[in-house]
């Protein structure tokens, strides 16, 4: 297969970026998106022009690191995918691909396809934990969850962190990721006691972060690799104004 | 102990060792404890767990990943679970049953002290991950639920999904992250470390290269610990992260580490077969499917029909024809050199002749389509996503892959190394698997060693050295970064005519034939010389674009490639050291007459830990001693 | 107390919580001022006796009028604020956008609200202070009473008016669509059961409100209602 990419290149955060257009030829169809990638860089190493940066690690869909916006949309076309696991043969030949870096305030551009996501980290920082300290944990079975919270739990904790959902969003909101992580240990009894701080703290993290705010177009939703929905960020709104008025009454 | 390598391992009753060995080892002051600082590198089950536990300890942890994020390690791809010796199904299993499973699965070939703690502390971590809020898999009573997996006859086995390394990793990034709010731990992503720095023979820190920028900088520490990962990458394609790289525990090597056991590779015999050229990683998927699927491979030749117009009697399911009893369900290591004699024959199907045919159509008839999409269900779709296959409607087409490796830094029972201060922990060392390692119980190792191991035994270096940490500017350091510097330098002044991966490949294309699933003597010399012949055209030809002083990926990948050029082929001469067959080394030379592995425990009964001083190795011998499990052929028939 | 205020007055969720409630409020007011405009079809008595009653409640209808007002403010105001934010959110935008789920309605909630302000403005002026048209003033019935009927007959007899009001109704309900079922989610009464009934429900009540207002003027462009 052969395909015409209109590529982003920023040399670095302070540079001005602008888009190149580059040819694929010889794409073979069972090729992922990122070995297209791979062939077009060969390439342009041995031409002696500088490849293009992107993110990426696992390539099996699981690590959250690769990203891009492909045709305008995170992760590219294909539902429940990451750019790793989205393969040639769903592109028609010939088609003219447009490559962009996920795009906010808060995921400044490293160089070309590859952004700084520090941001995710310092919500996580902020509260996204349950303290159990090395050693001191009650046995396994010592509190029984429902099979249903349980398993709510986990699809909150599904998320792989790698803000599609922000890309997505219209205005580059972090509600899905930040409302995946209050609810997953939110909805389990261990979470209970750092319920109320974890809240307030994760999304005052995330307002500083400069990400913007949730008006419900459920983008994110559309776009999550891990079919995170968006009904973790209503838990998670009703979890913060439960957590504001208690914090000012008790 | 023999040739300086003193494993520590502490007297008594194998119950009772580790016990005994934390009640000996020194403590630290908690006041003190913030006096030391604690290099880690790698943030997966680990790396992160010691990061997350140290702090919380109240040392001064600083800890690098080459990601963008700890919460990206590979630890995260596992997928089947985590074993723990709990008992939760009240099936027999104990911590007896779990170290001996592990020992038997091994082939023999790991310590008996080190695989009982494994056992020991295995029921410590489920505890630890549920408190953490790992959502593991429960029954409908509230109880966490089990599964059973390959070499275990008890259910034993903890998970969350099909994603159950992903969540313990996000439980330990979790707790990590906690440490680095508290200021505890001070985190360092895409960070590389390209070299370990001695003072006085003593690990006392790294130099790494900051991968946005490029800037080479030093960390002092009082200890260094690596936990940075298999070197699986070696053989290019495989089913490891694609960043995975052996180069800092051999840079550790390079600087006196010794190596142990590298020739251990585990090959996982599901995973989707390679398509061509331009494949960059290969897929596992899960053993599981084995339970239902049948393996064959046609009777004929070159037969290139489609699967469905091979009719029954044309069909070898050599599995069921040459383990009658264990049939589809043979571990790991026999089937998957079963699938690779039946390619080597001329039989394999699918683009390239390399695969086997994984058929569910028998057990759609027998089960209905309905149940084997509601167990397999998102197996199917992973297939159908990679291949555009309809698995329901034609057989899976599977090959062989490298998973993991058993190889690693030697370590003794407290995890340090020969070199004083470096401490190894999870894949990167050698210590818990033998020459095979079960399923589920990569991520048990990892964390027992970041959260339950290293904690208590770290205090037995660090007492050591009170004041000792040199300063970052000290003179070592300095002549590490300029060493550092002048290879950056060089690689990108070569300027050559290949690129990198092309080099990777060739490597890995090698490594693969002649040091993958099956060894012999003739192939492992030719490997030898092609080893250097490759590596020698690499330091002429290779093109590394760009400058030090900016986000260089090819740059970082020819770093990586350059140390496996040069440990591939310490893996081929520690393969053709062991002339006996066991676990994941297969020597051609060394088979029962019915092709099965013959182990040879008269001579070979020992961890293999190779020396590299002067660039030439040297190889030492740990025997193995087993004074509680009597050492059994396996057999699968 | 004054954490609670910067918790809701500084931060995103809050501020969307003061949306959502402030949005319930005039829908609530939308529904009630619907079902009193519907009383038109029941006679020019009915009508003209209940907007007498409303103007006899004095300082009750002042309360519930300055009320109003501050949700109005409010609701317009924080909007402004967040989208303001959302804008600087991205600096740099995308060349090439796909959208996905996001519909007309939810797209269009700043530009829909702010024409439907246009037209509560014009709305003002035309029936309720009549600046627009002072003859409506001195209409009365044969009690005596501001003759609403009238009004609104003569009102909604240009046919440009009429057609202004059912555009600005169908703004309002397209904004009503995403809103109601975005004020749910806002208060996290949303799951991923009730995802499908909620945005059915918001869409259908939409719909309904739009239906009853535009029932008015195109009764009277039908000559169905006239003086």
């Amino acid at each position: 297969m052969n395909f015409k990419l209109r590529v982003w290149r920023q040399e670095n955060p302070k540079s001005e970026g602008r888009f190149a257009n580059y040819e694929a030829p010889d794409i073979p169809s069972d090729a992922s998106f990122l070995e297209m990638l791979d062939i077009v860089n060969e390439g342009l190493i041995l031409k002696g022009d500088s490849p293009i940066a992107f993110d990426h690690d696992c390539r099996e869909g699981i690590c959250g690191m690769c990203s891009l916006v492909i045709n305008g949309t995170p992760h590219g076309p294909e539902k429940a995918t990451t750019t790793c696991q989205l393969y040639m043969r769903h592109f028609r030949d010939g088609q003219t691909i447009h490559i962009e870096p996920f795009r906010a305030k808060a995921f400044p551009v490293i160089r070309d396809l590859v952004v700084n996501r520090a941001a995710f980290d310092r919500i996580q920082q902020a509260g996204g934990f349950i303290t159990a300290r090395a050693g001191s944990a009650p046995d396994g079975n010592a509190v029984p969850i429902a099979k249903p919270a349980a398993d709510l739990a986990m699809d909150a904790a599904a998320c792989i962190g790698c803000g599609a959902c922000v890309a997505a969003c219209p205005n580059s909101s972090a509600m899905l990721f930040v409302g995946a992580k209050v609810s997953h240990l939110g909805l389990l009894p261990q979470g209970q006691p750092e319920r109320m701080r974890r809240v307030l703290n994760m999304v005052k993290t995330m307002d500083n972060e400069g990400f913007g705010n949730c008006t419900n177009h459920y983008e994110c939703e559309a776009v999550c690799p891990a079919e995170i929905s968006v009904a973790f960020i209503a838990r998670m709104n009703r979890d913060y104004a439960i957590a504001s008025v208690r914090e000012s009454v008790e | 102990m023999n040739n300086g390598l003193d494993s520590k391992i502490p007297g008594g009753p194998l119950e009772k060792k580790w016990s005994k060995h934390k009640f000996d080892s020194k403590l630290i002051n908690p006041a003190n404890r913030r006096k030391y600082e604690i290099v880690i590198v790698g943030s997966g089950l680990a790396g992160g767990a010691a990061a997350a536990t140290l702090g919380e300890l109240g040392y001064r942890v600083k800890c690098f990943c080459y990601q963008d994020s700890p919460r990206r390690a590979h630890s995260i791809a596992a997928q089947g679970g985590i074993n723990a010796a709990k008992n939760y199904q009240n099936d027999g299993d104990s911590v007896f049953r779990l170290f001996y499973d592990t020992i038997k699965g091994g082939d023999f070939r790991s310590r008996e002290a080190n695989v009982y703690r494994l056992a020991e502390v295995s029921a410590n971590i489920i505890d630890q991950c549920v408190a953490q809020g790992v959502p593991f898999a429960r029954e409908y009573g509230g109880l966490l639920a089990n599964r059973s997996f390959g070499g275990a006859q008890v259910s034993r086995t903890f998970y969350a999904r099909g994603q159950t390394g992903q969540q313990l990793l996000l439980g330990v990034y979790a707790a990590l992250s906690k440490q680095i709010a508290a200021g505890n731990v001070r985190m360092h992503p895409r960070t590389e470390m390209l070299d370990l720095v001695l003072v006085d023979g003593h690990a006392k820190g790294i130099v790494t290269r900051d991968m946005v920028t490029g800037e080479i900088a030093s960390h002092a520490g009082d200890a260094v610990l690596l936990a940075t990962g298999g070197y699986g990458n070696v053989f290019y394609l495989s089913t490891n992260a694609k960043g995975c790289n052996v180069t800092a525990t051999y840079r550790a090597h390079k600087k006196g580490a010794y190596f142990a056991n590298p020739c251990f590779t585990q090959i996982h015999p599901t995973c989707i077969p390679v398509t061509g050229e331009y494949q960059s990683k290969l897929t596992l998927m899960s053993e599981s499917l084995r339970n239902d699927g049948r393996v064959w491979a046609p009777k004929a030749k070159g037969d290139k029909r489609p699967p469905a117009q091979i009719p029954e009697e044309e069909r070898d399911y050599y599995l069921e024809r040459k383990y009658p009893s264990f049939g589809n369900l043979a571990p790991r290591d026999i089937s998957s050199r079963a699938a690779k004699e039946a390619c080597d024959d001329g039989r394999g199907v699918g683009p390239g002749g390399l695969g086997v045919y994984l058929d569910f159509a028998d057990a759609i008839k027998r089960l209905s389509e309905p149940v084997i999409r509601e167990r397999y269900g998102n197996l199917f779709d992973m297939y159908h996503k990679i291949t555009s296959e309809d698995a329901y409607k034609t057989p899976m087409r599977i090959y062989p892959a490298v998973h993991y490796t058993m190889g690693g830094l030697w370590v003794d029972y407290n995890l340090m190394s020969n070199v004083p201060g470096l401490h190894v922990l999870g894949e990167a060392n050698f210590s818990d698997h033998g020459a095979n390692r079960l399923g589920a119980s990569a991520l048990m190792q990892g964390l027992a060693d970041g959260y339950f191991v290293i904690p208590a035994t770290i205090g037995n270096y660090l007492a050591t050295q009170t004041g000792k940490r040199p300063p970052p500017d000290h003179a070592e350091f300095k002549k590490a970064e300029e060493d550092v510097l002048a290879r950056i330098k060089k690689l990108l002044n070569i300027n050559g005519k290949r690129t990198v991966d092309s080099f990777h490949r060739e490597l890995g294309l090698l490594m693969w034939d002649k040091c993958g699933m099956a060894r012999n003597d003739a192939g492992l010399k030719e490997a030898l010389n092609r080893i250097k012949e490759i590596r020698e055209e690499f330091w002429v030809n290779v093109k590394a674009p760009g400058a030090n002083e900016e986000l260089n990926q090819a740059l970082e990948k020819a770093g990586r490639v350059a140390d496996f050029l040069e440990f591939g082929e310490l893996m081929c001469l520690d393969a053709l050291d062991r002339k006996e067959s066991c676990g994941g080394h297969f020597r051609e030379e060394h088979q029962t007459p019915d092709g099965e592995a013959l182990r040879d425990d008269e001579n070979f009964a020992y961890v293999s830990a190779w020396e590299r001083t002067d660039g030439t190795p040297v190889q030492h011998k740990e025997p193995l001693v087993f004074e509680n499990v009597h050492l059994a052929q396996r057999s699968y028939k | 107390m004054t954490s609670l205020y910067s918790r809701f007055c500084n931060s995103s969720i809050g501020r969307k919580w003061i949306v959502a409630l402030t949005g319930l409020a005039l829908i609530a007011y939308v529904i009630g001022h619907m079902i009193g405009n519907l009383q038109i079809f029941m006679g020019r008595e009915r009508i003209n006796a209940y907007a007498e009653t409303l103007h006899s409640m004095g300082p009750l209808l002042w309360a519930v009028r300055a009320f109003l007002l501050a949700a109005f403010v409010v609701h317009i105001v924080v909007t402004i604020q967040l989208t303001a934010e959302n804008r600087r959110a991205r600096p740099e935008r995308y060349s090439v956008k796909e959208e996905r789920r996001a519909g007309a309605a939810s797209k269009s909630m700043i530009i829909s609200g702010l024409i439907v302000l246009s037209f509560v403005v014009y709305h003002l002026l035309h029936f309720t202070t009549n600046t627009t048209n002072p003859e409506f003033k001195v209409l009365e019935d044969a009690k005596g009473r501001h003759d609403v009927y009238a009004m609104v007959i003569h009102g909604f007899q240009n046919p440009l008016v009429a057609w202004f009001y059912i555009t600005g109704m169908f703004l309002l309900c397209l904004h009503l669509s995403h809103g109601f079922q975005s004020f749910l989610q806002t208060i996290g009464a949303n799951s991923k059961k009730t995802a499908p009934v909620f945005d059915a429900g918001s869409r259908l009540l939409a719909w309904f409100i739009f239906a009853g207002y535009t029932a008015i003027p195109a009764a009277v462009l039908l000559h169905l209602l006239h003086t």
